[in-house]
């Protein structure tokens, strides 16, 4: 029998026990200082958000958003721009969200938090969520496009130009696929911890195995987390302009994106587009509020509705415990 | 629960299901080797490639070079001249001039907030903090750099009576918007998981409140606090449309913080769409994100050890 050694908990004191607390400061100073930091914040996000907001309020109507850009983006709208975001996080999702819930469910169901493949794949999560964004971009120039859709074209339409070997809204949503795929595993893990053991134990107790309990009882308990997780994506994915820069944004295109391998046009890249390289910066700069407050919108609801979510979802379950 | 009915086990299922969610587990880890193998690739000719060698050996990059007979060496970045020049150097400093005035921007301000929210803060202003934190960590890059560009710029010119609008400060304080959320989270996190055992004892033995943050709870949260701010300078370093929006974008070698700065990041998103596929320009800047790559890899990877070590020994598994 293995015998259990109980050591006096001493840590505490050995931490602090050498301290000597001497007059009493009130610590107003401190107080005011750190307050200090979290005002100047609050002010800063109140200046960004409050001059976006009466930038963009008077472009925002109906034409802005429905009419395709005109006259050199000095007038018209941001349809295109609307339309290509959202069918590049549609593609994005369809891509992460099995591949992220199914890794965090092998990491939480299948394999203990201390084996060697659970830590590699958890640093190589980590790492991922860090390495910068253009560097994402480079990776989808040099694999998906160059790599992948040379390879495809090489094998399949070795007469024509380039069919998939180009920029296109599929390489695109693929690289930010990789690039959200932390924040989707992150947020599903965090729904599977709080999944009460009972529930696993009940549906193998009726019979059920690993499989059936994954499918049934742990996937729809966990959907609250997962949904959280893929909002979170969609809004990062949405205003993340460089690694879609050569993966398949375009300045201006007539035409929307019908095709996996045709170029689309986003709002993110449409904002940068048009403060950097507009001859009048003048004339777009109404257009160019809109389109920021539009992204910001976006953005700004989806995270809404995840913390929302997520709140619910922790709130019920303190609830029910 | 009672109205669940389980098929009897098919073996295949069970194990076609297993092989699946465990195929897909491998994905983030097979990523992070295709990323460095696609980017590496794609450097390499930058140390075999004598076509490649002659413009931009490591020599070339590293030291001053006499690009004209008769003029001084100097350090410079001009890749589409003439004679194209792909120093480093400038591209460095601008890097390390942004990511400066970003993290002696964002150090206090994050840093700061994260002590009030951790040590002062009620209930209620607490929830009113972290999701502003949340907010201002969910404003895409792109329109802090428009904001950058179009408001910051012109107000601190006026301010402040620069030259150039776009300069190293103006870049850094938009970079620093976008690292506040970093080292606040990083931080705050590091100093709310110190143990309730602590602050009970430095209590007992007398200490107000304040005394028990500033001589118990912070010395124990540091590592924490400076993984935040390593990994926010990580973050700093990386950060493309933000500085690419800002700095200016000239390649200046000063040690001016007035003067327009172009970093790595920027760099390779101004210029990659235009460089021919396979030429010398296209290896260097393949080589310039193996660096970005490499540099953000190890502050992570030291982040996380960093952290995980913390909270281990916090919560009293290690000593």
């Amino acid at each position: 029998m293995k015998t259990i050694e109980l050591q006096p908990n001493t840590n505490s004191l050995e931490v602090v026990g050498h301290l000597k607390f001497g007059r009493k400061r009130r610590g107003f100073i401190p107080r005011g200082v750190t307050f200090l930091a979290v005002l100047i914040i609050l002010l800063m996000l109140a200046v960004i958000i409050g001059n976006i907001v009466i930038g963009g309020t008077p472009t925002i109507s109906w034409e802005f958003l429905t009419h395709p850009p005109e006259q050199g983006m000095e007038a018209g709208g941001v349809f295109p721009a609307i339309f290509g975001t959202v069918a590049l996080v549609i593609l994005m999702v369809i891509a992460v969200i099995p591949i992220g819930v199914f890794t965090a469910i092998y990491l939480q169901e299948y394999t203990s938090p201390k084996s060697r493949i659970t830590r590699l794949i958890r640093i190589a999560i980590n790492n991922l969520a860090g390495v910068p964004s253009i560097v994402f971009g480079l990776f989808g120039l040099g694999f998906f496009i160059a790599f992948v859709g040379g390879g495809l074209d090489s094998l399949f339409y070795p007469e024509e130009g380039p069919v998939w070997g180009q920029p296109a809204i599929i390489w695109a949503s693929l690289t930010l696929a990789l690039l959200t795929l932390p924040v989707v595993i992150i947020s599903t893990e965090e729904a599977l911890r709080t999944i009460p053991r009972e529930l696993r134990e009940a549906s193998y107790a009726l019979g059920g195995t690993k499989l059936q309990t994954i499918w049934r009882i742990i996937i729809p308990q966990a959907t609250p987390g997962i949904l959280t997780g893929s909002i979170l994506a969609v809004s990062r994915g949405a205003g993340e302009v460089a690694p879609i820069m050569f993966t398949g944004a375009a300045y201006y295109l007539p035409y929307l994106p019908t095709k996996l391998n045709d170029q689309f046009m986003e709002l993110g890249y449409h904002i940068y587009v048009m403060a950097t390289q507009s001859p009048d910066i003048e004339a777009t700069k109404p257009l160019l509020y809109g389109t920021v407050l539009v992204l910001l919108l976006l953005t700004f609801s989806l995270n809404s509705v995840a913390i929302l979510i997520r709140s619910r979802m922790r709130r019920s379950r303190v609830s029910a415990q | 629960m009672e109205q669940l009915i389980f098929k009897p086990k098919s073996r295949w299922r069970e194990f076609f299901g297993e092989k699946l969610i465990s195929v897909n587990a491998f994905v983030a880890l097979i990523a992070i080797l295709l990323i460095f193998v696609f980017i590496f690739k794609e450097a390499i000719p930058i140390f075999v490639d004598d076509y490649v060698k002659e413009d931009a050996s490591l020599d070339k990059m590293v030291f001053k070079q006499q690009y004209y007979e008769g003029r001084e060496a100097k350090w410079s970045w001009q890749p589409n001249s003439e004679v194209p020049k792909f120093s480093l150097w400038p591209l460095f400093i601008g890097t390390l001039k942004a990511s400066l005035v970003a993290m002696l921007f964002a150090i206090p301000l994050g840093v700061g907030a994260a002590i009030y929210c951790s040590e002062f803060a009620s209930r209620r202003i607490r929830e009113i903090i972290k999701p502003a934190i949340e907010m201002l960590a969910a404003i895409p890059s792109v329109v802090l750099g428009f904001f950058a560009l179009m408001v910051l710029a012109t107000a601190l010119q006026n301010t402040l009576g620069l030259t150039f609008r776009l300069n190293a400060i103006n870049a850094g304080i938009a970079l620093g918007l976008a690292v506040i959320p970093i080292v606040f989270t990083v931080a705050e996190d590091a100093m709310t998981s110190v143990p309730h055992s602590l602050r009970d004892a430095a209590t007992a033995l007398g200490a107000n409140r304040w005394q028990v943050s500033l001589t118990t709870v912070l010395p124990a949260a540091i590592p924490g606090i400076s993984a935040g701010v390593v990994l926010g300078f990580g973050r700093a370093v990386g950060e493309t449309m933000i500085v690419l929006m800002a700095s200016g974008n000239a390649a200046i070698v000063s040690a001016s913080f007035l003067d327009s700065v172009r970093t790595f990041s920027a760099t390779i998103a101004a210029e990659l769409a235009e460089v021919v596929f396979g030429d010398t320009h296209y290896h260097v800047l393949f080589m310039i994100g193996s660096l970005l790559f490499v540099f953000t890899f190890l502050i992570n990877l030291s982040g996380d050890i960093v952290l995980t070590r913390l909270k281990e020994r916090l919560q009293g598994k290690a000593t």
